[in-house]
């Protein structure tokens, strides 16, 4: 397979996952990507939590680095106005952010600061850890109690 | 032509009679409630399954769970309900109501004065709950602090206005079976009580009919969005292939499987079940897992 090809798979892979998004809001894909990739790290440390996998402060501390950076990500571009549930499709993310959005604002400074807490014990131990990710899980959730709509 | 409209006014009379009988209240025997003896520790579980401070807690009182001064509202294709004050405020909340009183509330949709509940306050499940569940759930209530905010109005359309509708619909609608039937461990029997009562989880989970009613034959197959938009998961389908680990450890921790955290009135739901044993958690489970068969 040229280079060529493996990027046009790539782009086909992109275009079925977020139908429409891609070209018409590049701003939710890059959103929903940076979620995903929220997901990917807090997941590692998830697993290691609830005994799905063996803790490894080697793996731990890199998934709480990339959790710590990927949340420093500036949020400037990637929630412009008429990208909420309401006015598009193929987001859950609800109007009332951008209603509240002190509020949001103070919710996703309240999650890198449990990134941060996270990132600095992540490496001392399965206890250490378990004891930073609940609070991580939760900033969260605080956001997708209120911010976030059912599954379509 | 006179005797005609006789015999229909006739008939409309005993339609009228038999609508008025069909829907009056059906309070539970009151001597079965009241030589119970509420424990209030034990209620505080009940409170905690059954979810009550989910919906009647204050608008804007995330961090006080246990002040049920009531005022959220819940849109609706009926209308918008609003919760009102179950705090034991003697004047604004339920603090003068006597024990047989709270029990035909909880499971029977039924006022202290007659009066039907809409079934948006879930005694659909409720009714399957045991009377000394509601007792103990009734002596903790009592123990929660009091709280002077009134009760607001629900705003429906009309004919949803007439609360004798609801005695009708109940009669149509009101059931105290359960709905998954056959031999089950005693785990997953435990899991039906939770699930089917107190939790009162089909509620959301699965469909309703165009009056309102869930589709028994449709039970947790997901739906819309009672009160609001998108849609609540099938848990019942063969594609929710959940373990019985991941279920439990998604009601203690609102962690998914794939590591997404929990969102909407499901939050609520995971916050108060979270504070229960485990091995309640695990029978939550085990009944979820034979919703497929």
């Amino acid at each position: 397979m040229t280079f060529t090809r493996i990027l046009g798979t790539f782009a086909l892979g992109a275009a079925l996952a977020f139908p429409a998004l891609a070209d018409e809001n590049p701003a939710v894909a890059a959103r929903q990507g940076q979620f995903q990739l929220f997901v990917h790290n807090f997941g590692a440390l998830g697993g290691m939590v609830q005994g799905r996998m063996e803790y490894d402060a080697a793996l731990a501390q890199t998934a709480a680095d990339n959790l710590f950076h990927v949340t420093r990500h500036d949020q400037s571009r990637l929630w412009p106005d008429g990208t909420d549930s309401m006015s598009i499709d193929g987001t859950r993310a609800k109007p009332e952010i951008w209603d509240n959005l002190d509020d949001f604002v103070t919710k996703f400074v309240a999650l890198q600061q449990a990134a941060e807490n996270l990132q600095a014990v992540a490496g001392d131990g399965l206890d250490a850890m378990r004891a930073a990710f609940g609070p991580t899980a939760g900033a969260c959730q605080a956001c997708h109690q209120v911010y976030r709509e059912e599954a379509g | 032509m006179r005797r005609i409209f006789i015999a229909i006014a006739a008939l409309g009379i005993i339609a009228a009679g038999t609508a008025w009988v069909i829907s009056s209240p059906r309070p539970l025997d009151s001597a079965a409630i009241a030589g119970l003896h509420g424990e209030a520790e034990a209620g505080r579980v009940v409170f905690l399954a059954a979810g009550c401070g989910s919906c009647h807690r204050g608008p804007g009182r995330d961090s006080d769970p246990l002040i049920l001064s009531g005022g959220r509202s819940f849109a609706s294709d009926f209308g918008t309900f609003r919760a009102p004050n179950i705090s034991p405020d003697p004047v604004h909340g339920i603090g003068g109501w006597s024990q047989t009183d709270f029990v035909n509330a909880v499971m029977r949709g039924i006022s202290p004065e007659g009066a039907h509940y809409y079934p948006s306050f879930p005694y659909t499940s409720y009714i399957r709950a045991e009377k000394q569940d509601i007792v103990d759930l009734h002596a903790y209530m009592m123990t929660l602090p009091p709280d002077a905010t009134p009760s607001e109005p629900h705003d429906l359309g009309f004919p949803f206005t007439i609360r004798r509708g609801v005695g009708l619909w109940k009669a149509l609608f009101l059931r105290d079976g359960w709905v998954m039937t056959g031999d089950l461990t005693q785990e997953e029997t435990r899991g039906r009580y939770l699930f089917e009562a107190l939790a009162h989880c089909g509620e959301c989970h699965t469909p309703r009919n165009a009056l309102g009613a869930l589709r028994r034959a449709d039970w947790s197959t997901g739906a819309p969005n009672p009160s609001g938009t998108g849609r609540i998961p099938d848990i019942a389908g063969p594609q929710f292939t959940w373990t019985a680990f991941d279920v439990s450890a998604y009601l203690s921790s609102g962690l998914t499987p794939a590591f997404d955290v929990v969102g909407g009135s499901m939050a609520d739901v995971v916050s108060n079940l979270q504070q229960l044993d485990t091995a309640e958690l695990d029978a939550i489970a085990a009944y979820v897992l034979r919703l497929r068969n």
